[in-house]
């Protein structure tokens, strides 16, 4: 680039670029040297070079300017300059030409890739798989099925990375090149050899056994390149996932992996490490030799590799943290390592690793450590320290002080968030440490800048404060709260007044003297709530004894979700009819809390409120269903189930089903779609065999009028059973419909149709179906709430089972009711665990369950289980489920 | 995990977070102002940290980012957050080493723009799409350098055998030192 350079002594100092001052306008204008007759390849390349930087620096060219310039190029390829070549190469991958105007280039880059210079062909490949579409491929396919054979390794790279790509847009031709791929992932080129296997992998991917063959053939063969080795190592962790562990208790292919442990390129040997702790089950002896490595790679002088090592132990320790006690030393010089990441890492690790005595220790150096890190290492130290006092209770108050301190200090909303919840989860799992507890978070809400987590305190505060010793000594800092702060912080702070109120009639009188004073309060919201509780407590003189129903409005949770209150009050038409509570839904669309990345806990943080997740199916359905004039009569529905899949993947029809519950009907939405282009479906139908439903009776079929290739549509079947009871059945499903030829080039479909059939899964109705999933938000509260005399207890046996989650996992999907509180997860190698359920019964009743498990006798599950509901014979109803699953 | 490791963008950012040549693979930033965005906060979060001899690592929201840093130019190579690290490392450094046989040692912003087309067919060589084309730096420089032959570049005051002589001795005595 000749022409920009200027002398080096005008620039010193300031700032030079070959490229300052530059404009699109002045370098469009400049592209008109591609249409000279004499073409001058070094200008050319400088234009195209300006045009990328224009480009690479987020400026972007009109329809009509991207057209302009991409003519223009097209120009270019008369001349015989093999760098303008390469230029002309890189613009027309970055313009990505329309379909239309890609005809313009195809012959000449078709002419390239017939070319003897490998350069032209490697690349030629590359621009033309980037730009082509379906009907261009089938006519260059048979030239792309050369170049992967082809024995100049640049040019069968280019043809199989560029296939690789091409498998998204058109798998159907790309997968026809399975021979000439196999071929290819023999080459003695390396690198050909990892495009080759990645490509057959992509390929092959839906089928096992091909895959299994691929694997065992190549862990005995040679495989050259590193990246080819990790393919095939992430290739083996899959079939080993898949086959499980053999009779003889061995792993197959473990030794393989163990093997991969001294290959000499260490990003192989780190994909092996990797790639055993993370089998499914893995033993500590097949642990071992991994996590030695790991521990090598620790000390390493290359932050990236102590990185890679430290990330990967950290999530052995949360299952096997005995496994990595080994490194703690290691670990430890790493706290003080100059990258932020890693020292966090290891910290994180060490506080899960650690023992009870090492506790105190560990908290002094992290004490040190915390004053120099961002808030986000901040948070996942606090969520490790949060696991490691539930681990230790005894050790809680070094923690809850380190808690406290660090909460006095500077730091963002969602550190300070994370680190009161963790005082609160202290607080609800370690008795002693409720009242320290309670008085550091009346200090923080003292001087608390966040008014989200003032009023999430106070909220809390007003639930657990009254049941302390001397519930007095919170009273100040309540009411400072009134006097200090803004409204939403006062209008709470009121609230939480009135629950001490009601609990502890020694404070009422006093009480009520706060509260007239908040009567004259500037703001609505805080005055309104200050009368009502004085009319609701009795604050007009007498002191009175708090009655249950006064305890249930101030104590008791709200039962429906927030976000479906908030639904039904916007569709709310103000009318004659009052709004009614009970007509808002409660089903919790299942929300998996979502996992952090991190990892840290599983402990849900239930500070207030119970967790609502969007209802957007639910509602969806219930439109879609009422919008039907044949099951409009059908009333509220209950329950939608998640679609049951009635095909296997990949197959000429996929069909699903999802049950719709009603009181008096069952609704069977069978979810249909045609996955060959070749055919249309008409009038699609799903006849169903209910002759092991006694209970139900078919009473109509919505069927599909038309059902194009990949087009989703749905047909319904509805049954009628008797009102109130819970039946059960299985229902054997046939898909029917009449088929029609498609011409896919015209798209025209033939007259004629032939009837056909196809055997679909059956569908089972099961007592899931009758129960809807309702969290509450604190389970204990609202267990002690409900009738005591309503409650069944008994005990099952569970047959021998490996682990208790195993044993979780059964009853919860037998009863398909909502775990609270986190239950649902079972802490490794645990002896007992008692699972905490909630959930809506048919016909409104409110039920939740306690369930104990234990082992009784080696692998012998034995489990407890406690069910209150609000009437006495859901109870027994839910007994009998269990009983006969 | 993703079965074939790929590589969600290659940055080269100057010493103030501007772009001197930028590659993005993935869908994960899909305007120019989420890039620029991604950009700004990896430059500021690496910006203290010292990557001049070894190459440097950070985790970003879904992404890993590996860096390294000469004169007044910030590599950055992005991958996923399950992406084996020293992969990435691996094509860093093909990256790297490979800008730095182009322009002959004399690595910063300056020499970089005004070659700015051999680093563009620089990164177009080292990954295609996400998939890693190629990380041996002699490879890449070699495959690069073949196209300026013809073109009277500043390269063919040197015979291209010389070029690489030069490039490597320089590459032997960095990693010697």
């Amino acid at each position: 680039m000749a022409q920009f350079v200027k002398k080096d002594d005008d620039l010193d100092g300031e700032e030079y670029s070959p490229f300052l001052g530059i404009e699109k306008g002045a370098v469009l204008q400049e592209a008109r040297v591609f249409n000279d007759p004499q073409l001058d390849p070094r200008r050319c390349s400088q234009v195209i070079t300006k045009l990328l930087y224009l480009l690479n620096q987020g400026e972007s060219f009109t329809k009509f300017e991207a057209t302009d310039v991409f003519f223009a190029v097209t120009k270019l390829f008369q001349s015989r300059d093999l760098g303008l070549r390469r230029m002309v190469y890189l613009i027309i991958k970055e313009l990505s030409p329309s379909s239309d105007e890609v005809i313009i280039v195809t012959s000449s880059l078709m002419k390239d890739m017939n070319s003897k210079t490998d350069m032209y062909r490697a690349n030629a490949i590359r621009v033309l798989c980037h730009i082509v579409d379906g009907t261009l491929l089938t006519q260059i396919e048979r030239y792309l099925k050369q170049a992967i054979v082809d024995k100049n390794p640049v040019v069968a790279s280019a043809a199989l990375v560029s296939g690789f790509h091409l498998l998204q847009t058109n798998p159907e031709i790309v997968r026809r090149w399975s021979n000439e791929v196999q071929e290819a992932v023999q080459s003695r080129a390396a690198l050909v050899q990892f495009h080759a296997l990645a490509l057959l992998h992509q390929v092959r991917q839906n089928d096992r056994l091909a895959i299994n063959k691929l694997v065992t053939s190549l862990t005995k063969g040679t495989v050259r390149s590193p990246l080819a080795q990790c393919l095939l190592i992430r290739y083996t962790s899959q079939v080993i996932r898949e086959s499980g562990v053999n009779q003889a208790g061995d792993r197959p292919f473990y030794d393989y992996l163990e093997g991969c442990l001294r290959h000499k390129a260490e990003m192989v040997i780190f994909e092996a490490a990797r790639a055993i702790t993370e089998l499914s089950g893995v033993t500590n002896r097949e642990l071992t030799p991994a996590i030695t490595v790991l521990q090598l790679f620790l000390t390493s002088s290359k932050p990236v590799l102590r990185f890679a090592a430290v990330r990967t132990l950290n999530k052995v320790a949360m299952t096997h943290p005995l496994a990595v006690t080994n490194c703690n030393i290691d670990m430890e010089s790493l706290i003080s390592d100059q990258n932020r990441s890693i020292a966090t890492l290891a910290i994180t690790t060490l506080l899960k690793t650690g023992n009870e005595s090492s506790v105190d220790r560990l908290m002094k150096q992290i004490t040190n450590f915390m004053s120099d890190i961002a808030d986000e290492f901040k948070i996942v130290v606090v969520e490790a320290i949060r696991s490691l006092c539930l681990k230790f209770p005894l050790k809680y108050k070094s923690l809850m002080n380190f808690l406290s301190n660090i909460l006095r200090e500077e730091g963002g909303f969602e550190y300070k968030k994370a680190i009161v919840d963790s005082i609160v989860i202290f607080i609800r799992e370690i008795p002693d440490a409720k009242e320290s507890g309670l008085l550091h978070l009346c200090e923080f809400i003292e001087d608390c800048e966040f008014t989200y987590l003032s009023t999430q305190i106070l909220h809390f505060l007003g639930n657990e404060g009254p049941k302390t010793s001397d519930p007095s000594k919170y009273i100040r800092y309540i009411y400072n709260r009134v006097i200090l702060e803004n409204a939403t912080v006062r209008a709470s702070a009121v609230s939480t007044l009135a629950k001490f109120g009601a609990m502890v009639d020694a404070l009422k009188p006093r009480i009520f003297i706060l509260l007239r004073r908040c009567l004259y309060d500037s703001d609505d919201e805080v005055r309104d709530r200050a009368t009502l509780y004085l009319n609701t407590l009795g604050g007009d003189g007498s002191v009175v004894e708090t009655d249950k129903d006064v305890k249930e409005f101030l104590f008791g949770s709200l039962d429906v979700p927030l976000v479906n209150l908030e639904t039904s009050l916007k569709n709310y038409e103000p009318s004659e009819e009052a709004f009614n509570i009970n007509t808002v839904p409660k089903e919790v669309k299942s929300h998996q809390y979502v996992e952090n990345n991190r990892n840290i806990s599983n402990i849900n943080t239930c500070l207030g409120a119970p967790l609502a997740a969007p209802t957007s199916t639910a509602d969806s359905y219930e439109k879609l269903l009422s919008s039907i004039p044949e099951f409009s009569s059908f009333g509220k529905l209950f329950k939608s189930s998640t679609p049951v899949e009635l095909t296997e993947a990949e197959t000429e029809y996929a069909v699903n089903a999802v049950k719709h519950i009603f009181d008096e009907h069952v609704v069977f939405q069978y979810n249909c779609t045609n996955t060959i282009p070749e055919q249309l479906l008409e009038n699609v139908s799903v006849i169903v065999d209910a002759s092991e439903a006694e209970e139900f009776s078919e009473v109509a079929i919505k069927p599909i009028h038309s059902l194009p290739y990949d087009s989703p549509g749905q047909t319904f079947v509805a049954f009628e059973k008797p009102a109130g009871v819970t039946s059960f059945g299985r229902f054997s499903n046939t898909l029917k419909f009449l088929v029609k030829e498609v011409d896919t080039s015209s798209g025209e479909a033939e007259d004629d149709g032939v009837e056909d059939e196809y055997q679909l899964e059956d569908l089972e109705v099961v007592a899931a179906d009758y129960i809807v999933k309702v969290g509450v938000s604190n389970f204990r509260n609202a267990w002690e709430s409900m009738d005591p005399d309503c409650e069944r207890i008994d005990e099952y046996g569970l047959g021998p089972r490996e682990t208790l989650a195993e044993a979780v996992a059964v009853v919860n999907n037998l009863l398909g009711m909502q775990p609270c509180e986190g239950t649902e997860v079972v802490p490794k190698n645990a002896r007992s665990h008692t699972c905490l359920l909630s959930g809506i019964y048919i016909g409104n009743y409110k039920v939740l369950v306690r369930v104990s498990f234990g082992f009784d006798g080696p692998k012998e599950v034995a489990m407890k289980l406690a069910v209150r509901s609000d009437d006495i014979a859901v109870s027994e109803a839910i007994h009998e489920i269990v009983a006969s699953g | 995990m993703e079965a074939c490791p790929s590589v969600k963008n290659i940055l080269l950012l100057d010493s103030e977070g501007k772009r001197v040549a930028i590659k993005y693979y993935s869908d994960d930033w899909p305007t120019n102002s989420a890039k620029e965005a991604f950009e700004k906060s990896v430059f500021t979060k690496t910006q203290k940290t010292n990557a001049r001899t070894e190459a440097e690592i950070a985790m970003f929201e879904n992404s890993i980012v590996v860096y390294k840093f000469v004169q007044d130019l910030h590599f950055f190579v992005t991958g996923g957050e399950d992406e084996n690290e020293l992969i990435l490392a691996t094509v860093l450094q093909g990256f790297f080493d490979a800008v730095g046989l182009l322009l002959r040692g004399n690595v910063d912003k300056r020499e970089a723009l005004e070659n700015l087309d051999l680093i563009l067919l620089c990164l177009d060589e080292i990954v295609d799409g996400g998939i890693v084309l190629e990380t041996d730096a002699n490879v890449i420089a070699g495959k690069v350098a073949t196209h300026s032959v013809d073109s009277g570049a500043p390269l063919s005051e040197q015979t291209i055998s010389q070029a690489l002589a030069t490039a490597r001795e320089h590459l032997a005595r960095s990693l010697l030192s």
